[in-house]
């Protein structure tokens, strides 16, 4: 039986096999490869992230889209959505967070392990969306430093994709001592987290 | 380690039974709800459900906007099969209103509803399979959930949260595409629900770990109001398509599924039912639709000027269209003082709208009746007695939709 | 015969005399009124009476009329008979001081969260309700949010902070 894919009518050739990730910056000669410590890491960090779906509404549907076969965010490394907060490098906050929840979405921030990323999907994660009501938790932020926003309200599956694309040139590009920085560390503290 | 630095919970060593705290934020959940359960071994001793965590005050919210402004929020409720929200919406306000809709609308209603419906069954049936540990079925059909979500695109231009229709009809007419896309759906799409059917349905894994789980009798299921596919499995035939028919359903011919036990495979069984029903009925509209010659084929919207938003083309060019769209708009328009119920079948349920208008631009109040929020109080009666693996199935098979529990 | 509105009015009426009023047909749907005291009794005599079987308890809700003095909120049933395939509108209403009303619990399971949600948006109190708290909302909440004179707003937010947002400003 066939099985339907798409509507596309144009079908796109594949251009390679296997897609392989570009070399970072750096002096290659015969048999030998240098380059910083920052960006080895960072490069195989950014290609095997493991999300943590924290998906309470409608966008959390469009995250089962992202995820299903048809979008497939498995191609970016992403293959392994983990449920356990302490296993995943990703948190994605997708949905309405009521008050209520705010406290849970913390305690959840709170034990994943660093480095860790966060990333608001869809406009009520972001900053409340339609729901300015007494109920409602005016955008994740509030809570927990968020490092990527992806508008829509739900955002288109692409969208979803694209934020977790520019949430990898974030961790690529990520130095190794940032976590350890001042910097870093009055982030946290603004958030009442040390 | 000495006694004192050992902290327990007062009487936590007396007791013989374990809390176990499932959720907000479980996987198992679909959505988020908080059971905290008491176990004995692997038994459960008792339940307690917490809900609220997505509270997000629809009904307060509601008192605030127009009528034509409320069908967004409805989109949100339950956002497996908005459509049949927003047409639940605009026809409890065509009831207030007293518009009449065509026969031509009334079926492109039924064909959106029923998508919907397919939509909101196959997640539920396909995440039962997840649960039960058959990620592949949960793959497979997602592909074809999103064939549904490509004709409401061609129809509205969203996916999820559709928004789609107004007071009194469609913001447009349906394009051929929308059609040769349904035509396409129906072709192919009751190979796969076989192929998905023939994968669970004798499967003796699927059968073991949903036969005789969380089952109901009628009586209970009745007491606790339960509705839709949930009430059906445990042998009930009430669907308010038939009884109180809407949208001329009344024309189509199509049976109600019913099962005998109440548990979590007859749910399903019922699920996959309405599915082929659904199909049978989409198969019926679209010949209906065909049928209609001449200007009628063209007819998308009820013939009440001073309650349907005009297209935006009239607006621009057409002096009645700017007079009524400025009407609508700034909520200028008369609308009735009365109090108006209407329910529809939704995905998981009885969808009720209980409307008061003061006569007012935004209603006076505005609440809903969200079947989830009404039988997951059934929960705990439910899973008594039974082993923690089944307390998942349970909550998996009653689609519960956080959005809608919680409003 | 089907049951009709009319029928259903002339059986309460029998029963119940001048406690039941406010009799009218709302968009084909029959809707009363009663006292407060008396909302046990007419939902048993509904579901009981062998004529009627209001047996189904479709919805619970509450609504708050600022303006009604004496009977600021109201709870209102929707019962739908089943086996006639009919329903009805059912009101009682109950002054703010002491929103008290008897729980119909009793009578259907399904009562137990419409009610907790009722308590919650308007404080109406179930008396006999087998655990009467919030539902919806946070525990700590220290006030009944539908109620008319409460903001919708979330007062916290500060970016938009002015009247066209519902917080602060002039407009009222």
């Amino acid at each position: 039986m066939s099985r339907p894919v798409s509507y596309n009518l144009v079908q796109k050739p594949l251009e390679k096999d296997i897609s392989v990730a570009p070399l970072p910056d750096g002096h290659q000669g015969e048999g030998f490869f240098a380059t910083s410590l920052d960006s080895v890491i960072g490069l195989a960090r950014k290609n095997s992230i493991w999300p943590l779906p924290f998906a309470t509404s409608c966008c959390g549907i469009e995250f089962m889209a992202t995820m299903g076969s048809h979008y497939d965010l498995a191609r970016f490394g992403s293959e392994r959505v983990g449920f356990s907060p302490r296993q995943c490098d990703l948190l994605m906050v997708m949905g309405t967070i009521a008050k209520k929840m705010g406290p849970v979405v913390r305690q959840v921030y709170l034990q994943m392990a660093e480095p860790r990323w966060v990333i608001a999907v869809g406009a009520c994660a972001s900053s409340g969306g339609i729901f300015d009501t007494y109920s409602v938790l005016q955008g994740i932020d509030q809570v927990v430093p968020v490092d990527v926003y992806v508008p829509g309200c739900p955002p288109r599956p692409e969208a979803i994709i694209d934020g977790v694309l520019r949430i990898q040139d974030l961790v690529g590009k990520e130095s190794l001592r940032r976590r350890n920085s001042e910097h870093y560390k009055a982030l946290l503290n603004s958030y009442g987290i040390q | 380690m000495s006694e004192q630095h050992i902290k327990l919970p007062e009487g936590s060593i007396e007791k013989t039974t374990t809390t176990l705290n499932l959720g907000p934020t479980h996987p198992a959940t679909h959505g988020v709800m908080q059971n905290i359960l008491e176990l004995d071994g692997e038994r459960i001793v008792s339940a307690d459900q917490t809900i609220g965590y997505i509270h997000r005050a629809f009904e307060k919210l509601a008192e605030r906007r127009p009528l034509a402004q409320i069908t967004t929020l409805t989109d949100r409720l339950n956002y497996c099969s908005a459509p049949l929200n927003n047409m639940g919406w605009h026809m409890t306000c065509e009831k207030l209103l007293g518009v009449q809709t065509p026969k031509r609308v009334d079926y492109l209603r039924v064909i959106m509803m029923e998508l919907a419906r397919i939509a909101d069954h196959l997640i539920c049936n396909s995440i039962m399979g997840v649960d039960a540990g058959a990620y592949t079925g949960f793959l497979y059909v997602m592909q074809y959930r999103e064939l549904i979500y490509e004709i409401y695109e061609e129809v509205c231009g969203a996916r999820l949260t559709t928004n789609m229709g107004r007071i009194g009809g469609f913001e447009r007419n349906f394009t051929d595409k929308a059609f040769q896309k349904l035509e396409k759906f129906l072709e192919e799409y009751p190979r796969a629900l076989k192929e998905f059917e023939n994968m669970f349905q004798r499967n003796r894994i699927f059968m073991d770990r949903t036969m005789g789980v969380g089952g109901i009798s009628a009586e209970r299921a009745l007491n606790y109001g339960f509705t839709g596919p949930n009430l059906r499995a445990a042998g009930v035939d009430y669907d308010v398509r038939v009884q109180s028919p809407y949208s001329s359903y009344q024309d189509f011919d199509f049976i109600i599924p019913v099962g005998s036990t109440g548990d979590c495979y007859d749910r399903w069984l019922v699920r996959e039912q309405e599915m082929w029903q659904s199909l049978s009925i989409l198969g019926q509209a679209y010949q209906k639709i065909q049928s209609f010659k001449g200007a009628e084929a063209e007819v998308y919207h009820a013939d009440a000027p001073a309650y349907y938003l005009p297209e935006k083309k009239d607006v621009y060019t057409k002096m009645e269209a700017l007079i009524y769209h400025f009407k609508i708009i700034m909520g200028e328009t008369e609308i009735p003082a009365g109090e108006v119920y209407h329910s529809i079948e939704a995905g998981n349920g009885e969808l009720g709208f209980y409307l008061i208008s003061d006569g007012g631009r935004s209603p006076y109040r505005l609440h809903f009746r969200r079947p989830c929020f009404i039988y997951y109080q059934a929960y705990e009666e439910l899973v008594k007695g039974s082993m923690l693996s089944d307390a998942i199935m349970t909550m998996s098979s009653l689609n519960l939709i956080a959005g809608e529990m919680d409003a | 015969m089907a049951l009709t509105n009319d029928t259903i009015q002339q059986r309460l009426q029998e029963k119940f005399g001048e406690s039941v009023f406010a009799f009218r047909d709302s968009h084909c749907m029959l809707e009363f009124a009663a006292p407060k005291e008396l909302n046990l009794k007419v939902l048993n005599f509904l579901y009981d009476d062998a004529a009627l079987q209001f047996q189904f308890l479709t919805d619970l809700t509450g609504v708050h009329y600022p303006s009604n003095k004496g009977g600021e909120l109201a709870v209102v049933y929707h019962l739908h008979s089943l086996k006639e395939n009919a329903r009805l509108r059912f009101k009682i209403f109950v002054p703010i001081e002491q929103p008290e009303v008897y729980t119909a619990t009793g009578l259907f399971s399904a009562a137990n969260w419409m009610e907790r949600e009722t308590y919650d948006f308007f404080g109406i109190l179930f008396v006999g309700h087998p655990n009467l708290k919030r539902i919806l909302n946070v525990d700590e909440m220290d006030y009944f949010p539908l109620r008319k004179e409460f903001p919708l707003e979330d007062q916290t937010r500060i970016d938009k902070d002015d009247e066209m947002f519902g917080r602060g400003g002039t407009i009222k």
